[in-house]
């Protein structure tokens, strides 16, 4: 029973980290209309900074993140400016092959800067871990922070989009950008926008990452969870922001249990497998509306 | 109604040549819209009433020609800063946002102007389109297409446009329906707005308006005040059915 709370614990954790990986993947999808496979990389980015500023520079581990979310911020904003806007108008198979590029563009310039030697990651929050029932079950900082940033990222997103006027602005965007912009919308700046909010997220996500489950920081370390993230927010319904977090959540879940009771080795296919069940029921996903497609 | 304007007119499209890549979709016209028209453009499926309505808009740029309004030349001037100049396109198809409630279908309308002054205009709107308010927390894609036609002028009406472009607004609608945007359209007219109307219903458009131009495959091949053009043979012939 302690076993089972622990492995939910962890779970939920590491679902959380993959939510947040996924709301910004699926705010740029629903926004830009594109997969940018180069997300998970920004998070590795993201996890560098962290490690650099606390490591190098000696500064608090609040001083680190912060540092990584405004650059993050500003490489998801480059990006997306020289690499994907000048193809606003082409065929997405060139978009989805240019953000591949992007991909192994930013892991090599990380393997040429910071090299292919990993780097070992000390914990960003590590702040004592919360003992319960007799000390038997033991939840580490990192984890409750990681559960708690998730749900306040969430609510902050919702909130954002259902109130603000540039929140709804990006709803617009999503849904019709020829209609945003004759209301008188930057359909440009919206979607810059977008990227700079889903790549915020992933410096977030990185130095979570790397304090709860990764410690080993190499070049490649965005790519599976970019991957499983990608998977969360489809699971969940693409584009949909509740849909992102509890994908997320769900997959981390799986992916642990089926780890604890099943096989170490076959978690991943378990979760590749739940996925394409959901699928097959739900091809929009468990919270994805259905796409309607207009006459 | 229809005596000769004299003046500058509020908007003036001098000899524009519009492309979709090698298709010449427009093929240099001009027309003019003074304060306080109803000035239609009727002609056959295909013939760039949309393309018009969408260059001057600043969703499409001339290749050639120019686009004045209140004789300032707004050529190159994308949409987005089109409503604050003063022009608004209720665009064809109605493309209200259907995953939004209709006030904050309403509320996109007035995105350029301050919030300070949204309330009134909303107001405004439910009182003109009371089915409206009615449902004001309704979500855009759940509305019928009569009330979706609505919402798509009120928000077009949000940013209080000199001009006000409808392009088809009463496409796929019933003929009762139909009558009542006719209705709302005159209303509009009546209290001042500046109106450039595309319609395939060529019989309303030309009894609301005051003058008209008729449009073939990227030309304008007839103009002239609405009522003459409503009783003219070749008017009759190819878009009255008589
Ligand atoms: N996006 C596009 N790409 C290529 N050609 C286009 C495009 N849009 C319109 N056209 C072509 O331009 C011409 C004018 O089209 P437009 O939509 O302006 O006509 P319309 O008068 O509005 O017709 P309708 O009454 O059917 O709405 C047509 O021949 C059409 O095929
Ligand atoms: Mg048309």
């Amino acid at each position: 029973m302690v076993a089972f709370l622990r492995y939910l614990i962890n779970g939920i954790s590491l679902g959380s980290v993959y939510a947040i990986i996924a709301l910004g993947y699926s705010m740029v999808y629903g926004i830009a209309k594109m997969l940018n496979f180069a997300h998970g990389d920004i998070i590795m980015v993201g996890a560098y900074i962290v490690f650099c500023v606390m490591v190098y520079l000696s500064m608090p581990p609040f001083l680190a993140v912060l540092a990584a979310i405004v650059v993050c911020t500003l490489l998801g904003i480059a990006i997306e400016r020289l690499a994907y806007k000048p193809l606003r108008q082409s065929a997405s198979l060139a978009v989805l092959i240019t953000a591949i590029g992007v991909s192994y563009f930013l892991q090599n310039a990380a393997m040429l800067i910071w090299g292919s030697n990993p780097k070992v990651f000390s914990s960003v929050f590590n702040v004592g871990n919360l003992r319960m029932l007799n000390g038997e079950l033991v939840i580490s900082s990192e984890a409750l922070l990681t559960i708690a940033a998730n749900i306040i990222i969430m609510i902050g997103l919702t909130q954002f989009t259902s109130r603000t006027k540039m929140g709804k602005a990006m709803r617009a965007v999503s849904e019709d950008k020829g209609a945003a912009e004759l209301m008188g919308i930057n359909v440009n700046r919206t979607i810059s926008l977008t990227f700079a909010i889903g790549s915020a997220l992933a410096a977030i996500a990185g130095a979570l990452l790397c304090s709860t489950t990764n410690p080993n920081l190499v070049p490649t370390t965005g790519s599976m969870p970019g991957i499983k993230a990608f998977t969360a927010a489809v699971f969940g319904g693409i584009g949909s922001i509740p849909g992102a977090f509890i994908g997320g959540l769900l997959l981390g879940v799986i992916e642990i249990m089926a780890k604890a009771y099943i096989s170490t080795e076959l978690s991943d296919a378990i979760v590749f497998a739940v996925l394409i069940i959901v699928l097959l029921f739900k091809p929009a996903g468990l919270l994805g509306k259905p796409v309607r497609e207009k006459v | 109604m229809s005596e000769i304007k004299t003046g500058a007119p509020l908007l003036r499209v001098h000899d524009i040549h519009v492309y979709y890549g090698a298709i010449h979709a427009i093929k240099g016209i001009s027309l003019e819209v003074y304060e306080n028209e109803i000035v239609t453009l009727i002609g056959a499926n295909g013939a760039g009433k949309s393309t018009t309505l969408n260059t001057i808009a600043g969703l499409l740029r001339p290749r050639q020609g120019t686009v004045e309004l209140n004789g300032e030349n707004i050529n190159g001037v994308s949409a987005s800063k089109m409503v604050s100049r003063g022009l608004s396109l209720c665009p064809e198809g109605r493309r209200i946002f259907q995953q939004m409630t209709v006030r904050e279908n309403l509320e996109m309308g007035a995105y350029s102007r301050p919030a300070a002054e949204i309330e009134g205009s909303l107001e405004e709107m439910f009182e003109r389109f009371p089915r409206l308010k009615e449902r004001e927390k309704q979500i855009g894609g759940t509305l019928s297409g009569g009330e979706q036609q609505m919402l798509a002028m009120a928000r077009a009406l949000m940013s209080r446009p000199r001009l006000l472009m409808l392009d088809e607004p009463s496409m796929g609608l019933a003929p009762i329906l139909v009558e009542q945007i006719f209705g709302i359209i005159s209303e509009l007219h009546a209290s001042g707005v500046t109106i450039l109307l595309v319609e395939q219903n060529a019989q309303m458009a030309l009894q609301v308006a005051d003058r008209a131009y008729v449009m073939e495959t990227g030309v304008i091949t007839m103009q002239g005040p609405a009522h003459e053009l409503l009783h003219n043979d070749a008017v009759q012939k190819a878009y009255l059915g008589s």
